[in-house]
């Protein structure tokens, strides 16, 4: 439950998210669930010309499943915060 | 739990509208969505699938009434149904997308 709880801490950010598939979808982050699936606003895909399939797309939900990769925005990453919640959580505590 | 209803704002409000599906087979499946579950199946109606291919156009296949299952399922993104009929079809050349690896 710890990354549902940091991903939820991030909505309303701009982030980006890679598929399995290799497409990359840059949007805002609007809700996030127990199985991270991920629902974007504001969508665009990253590579346009590569991928013109979602140029109608504004918003979208990625199924937890295909995530690659998140892309974060740096500002608002505290490391120092989210590697002491991982070492809690991996003590079991 | 509490947390099925985070699950339900992720769909829920594009019941009854137009939707592009892009499965883990990279089909890209248009259709208006008429139910869901927490699993992520659909429920898809008047659908069809865009072809995609970097030789013509896109060709466009009618599919009708669609379940598509859940595990199948990478991306559902809303249509902006304005945006999508301005769209020339003919025109785009894409390779179609990839499948979903370790899905």
């Amino acid at each position: 439950m710890l990354f549902y709880s940091y991903f939820k801490t991030l909505v309303g950010k701009e982030v980006t998210v890679e598929l399995k598939n290799d497409l990359a979808i840059t949007g805002v982050l609007h809700s996030v669930d127990q199985y991270l699936n991920i629902k974007l606003t504001s969508t665009r895909v990253v590579d346009e010309a590569k991928y013109p399939h979602m140029m109608s797309v504004r918003n979208c939900f990625i199924r937890g499943s295909v995530v690659r990769y998140v892309h974060l925005p740096p500002g608002s990453v505290d490391v120092e915060i989210l590697h002491d919640a991982t070492r809690r959580e991996a003590k079991g505590g | 739990m509490a947390d099925h209803k985070a699950q339900g704002s992720g769909l829920v409000n594009m019941v009854d509208s137009v939707i592009a599906v892009i499965t883990n087979d990279g089909r890209h499946i248009v259709g208006v969505l008429r139910g869901y579950d927490q699993a992520t199946n659909l429920v898809l109606e008047d659908s069809h699938e865009r072809v995609y291919s970097t030789k013509s156009g896109v060709d466009v296949v009618a599919l009708g009434l669609y379940v598509i299952r859940g595990d199948n399922v990478a991306m559902v993104g809303e249509i902006d149904e304005e945006t999508d009929a301005s769209l020339d079809l003919q025109s785009i050349r894409a390779a179609p997308l990839k499948p979903i690896m370790h899905g």
